[in-house]
């Protein structure tokens, strides 16, 4: 297998080719425009449709009407288009539609810092769109990462039947690093596996699209039960079809996997870090390893649903938790909430665009809850 | 006027009815019109999508028996368009009020235009907000009142939905009323069978709101205000003028897209 220099973002498109992706809207913004014209350079001659929109609102509706066409469709934005398309991402969780959203980070909140990384948008990915939802959101650390996140992610959006968002930054959306050539399967599009004979067209049965000969259904973003049909005067039917979703995603042992230990079996200390920040984590704890410090790092793949089993086993393990991320403290408040007083966990972010350093990491990893982790592994007041 | 039979009813869903329309609204008109014109396009329900926006025009796909995407305020031509690019097979109308067309979605409305993807819109005009009750909207002529322009009248210059269509490149763009049910399902079917972005704008009554507000009156009276409002001297009176204003063949934003894809790329 070649390696060939590849950046962030057009392994993302890559990813999005090998899952079988056929359609793609977006509106150009940095850091995620290459995806956009990745995805125009290749589309169309694997027979699939680009899209360039008026906006995000746009682009995010064009992704929601090509999955209802039967189309595996993507988008790919940065911090102020994701935040305009939250009330389409609602709408694709209402009304269970799979699609994939990339969003390549970048320093906010506002038009922000267009060109630097961030780890801003992870509650938004969560939380942005009004009410309540499911939500499956993924990130990746490397290059290579960011084509497999994304391939996953039109895997996890058939199978649950939601939008699945994948968090990007941008170093790693603009880095270059080499990967294997991917390969891509041959052009066209796969059945969906929903059939609506037998079963209504929502609620926990597979997806199917409008036409190919199957009856007609309604779609809509009010309030409605497994047949689809507007139920204003209660919510019951949909709360049971989202609460259903929520409860197959936090059961599903694909995501509760989403997580990757480094050095943990004698860790006293460890960091907690995903994405670009995880590389810095990962280089702080074998600088510490290497001067005898025994500290370990568990990177997230899955940020949500947030892989607490995985959590809450670490924190009964170790005697404090670091979480580092580029925010001034997001995914560390659900971490505190999931381990619950079992560990110490403390934080440590920057939201100035700039990357958290190893060495920034590495003394407070040291540090962490005002001792001094020694490299005999036990802790004395610092 | 063509009587409404067994195969005009197969497209109307029973199940949904009664609806959620006021009495003496213009919107069942509408969807008895849509129904008419695509029976007599010869197709089936199951190769139609109705798609609607947000507001009491959006409802109407709730009681087509087709394909329904219910979308969002003013965005039901984008996913429209995602749709139609997907399955170029369907039948794709977007059904979407003066509000949701022109204010929230005004720009996905030039856009659509501009792009000239075979969809039809059906502009339900009754220049003001139904649903939320009685607002105004960029329709509203000045003067007219409404719940957010109660003293002096609206203040606001109006859009023309059918110059603004034109302005923006649209190759089929008309305009009747629900008082002309001979001519308003003439007008869906050949904006329906027009290769391209068509636009078909629909003066509607809407009784509750724009006629209570403006002592027009009910139902009756406000078709025939619709008429008087239509008549050969609208162009003198602030009135609207009816009739196709433009049916053209340019090249299909669809078929462009596909022949970019036989081609092997760019």
């Amino acid at each position: 297998m070649a390696l060939r220099m590849t950046m962030g973002n057009e392994a993302a498109a890559m990813g999005a080719l090998a899952a079988g992706c056929d359609f793609f809207a977006g509106y150009p913004i940095t850091p995620a425009t290459e995806i956009l014209e990745e995805m125009g350079r290749r589309l169309p001659a694997r027979g699939g449709v680009f899209l360039q929109m008026e906006d995000e609102l746009a682009a995010m509706a064009a992704v929601i009407g090509a999955a209802w066409g039967g189309a595996r469709a993507m988008t790919a934005t940065s911090g102020p288009g994701f935040s305009l398309m939250q009330e389409h991402i609602g709408y694709a969780a209402l009304t269970q539609t799979p699609c994939v959203v990339v969003d390549a980070q970048r320093g906010g909140p506002s038009t922000g810092l267009p060109t630097l990384p961030a780890q801003g948008d992870v509650m938004q990915a969560r939380f942005g769109a009004h009410g309540d939802r499911p939500a499956i959101v993924l990130t990746a650390s490397s290059v290579w990462e960011a084509y497999a996140a994304t391939r996953q992610a039109f895997a996890l959006a058939e199978r649950h039947r939601t939008p699945v968002v994948v968090l990007l930054d941008a170093v790693i959306a603009h880095m270059r690093e080499p990967v294997e050539i991917f390969d891509l399967p041959p052009p066209g599009r796969a059945p969906w596996p929903g059939s609506r004979t037998t079963k209504p067209p929502f609620g926990r049965h597979p997806f199917a699209p409008f036409g190919g000969g199957r009856d007609p259904i309604v779609v809509t973003g009010l309030s409605h039960g497994e047949d689809g049909l507007p139920t204003t005067g209660s919510g019951q039917a949909a709360e049971r079809i989202l609460k259903d979703s929520i409860t197959a995603i936090a059961h599903d042992p694909e995501l509760a996997s989403g997580v990757e230990g480094f050095y943990l079996d004698d860790a006293r200390w460890a960091v907690v870090a995903y994405g670009i920040t995880a590389r810095a984590a990962q280089a702080a704890v074998e600088s510490l390893r290497a001067a005898g410090v025994p500290v370990g790092l568990l990177k997230l793949h899955v940020l949500w649903p947030l892989p607490e089993a995985a959590l809450i086993h670490l924190a009964d393990r170790v005697d404090g938790i670091l979480v580092a991320e580029l925010n001034l403290g997001q995914l560390v408040m659900p971490i505190r909430a999931a381990v619950a007083g079992r560990t110490p966990v403390e934080f440590v972010g920057r939201a100035d665009g700039l990357l958290l350093a190893p060495e920034e990491i590495g003394a407070r990893l040291r540090t962490g809850s005002g001792s001094v982790v020694t490299e005999q592994g036990g802790r004395r007041d610092a | 006027m063509p009587k409404m039979g067994q195969s005009v009813d197969r497209f109307l869903r029973r199940e949904m009815l009664p609806t959620v329309w006021c009495p003496g609204c213009g919107n069942g008109s509408i969807a008895q019109a849509l129904a008419m014109a695509l029976d007599r396009l010869g197709t089936e329900p199951k190769d139609v999508a109705v798609v609607g926006g947000i507001g009491c025009s959006g409802r109407t796909p709730f009681y087509m028996a087709t394909n329904a995407l219910h979308t969002t305020h003013g965005r039901a031509l984008a996913f429209a368009t995602g749709l139609k690019l997907a399955q170029p097979d369907l039948t794709v109308v977007v059904t979407s009020g003066d509000g949701d067309s022109l204010a929230i979605g005004g720009n996905h409305f030039i856009q659509a235009a501009r792009r000239n993807l075979d969809i039809t819109l059906l502009l339900y005009n009754n220049a003001i907000y139904g649903m939320t009750g009685g607002q105004a909207a960029p329709t509203t002529p000045v003067g007219a009142h409404t719940t957010t322009s109660p003293a002096t009248g609206s203040v606001e210059n109006a859009f023309d939905a059918v110059e603004l269509a034109m302005a923006a490149g649209a190759t089929f763009v008309a305009r009747t009323t629900t008082f002309d049910m001979q001519e308003m399902p003439v007008f869906i079917e050949r904006a329906l069978r027009h290769h391209g972005f068509s636009l078909v704008e629909i003066i509607t009554q809407c009784p509750t709101y724009y006629g209570r507000l403006n002592h027009i009156g009910e139902a009756p009276a406000m078709l025939l205000w619709e008429r008087d409002m239509t008549d050969a001297q609208a162009g003198q009176h602030g009135g609207w003028n009816t009739g196709i204003f433009r049916e053209e063949s340019r090249p299909e934003y669809g078929d462009q897209l596909r022949r970019r894809q036989s081609g092997g790329g760019a």
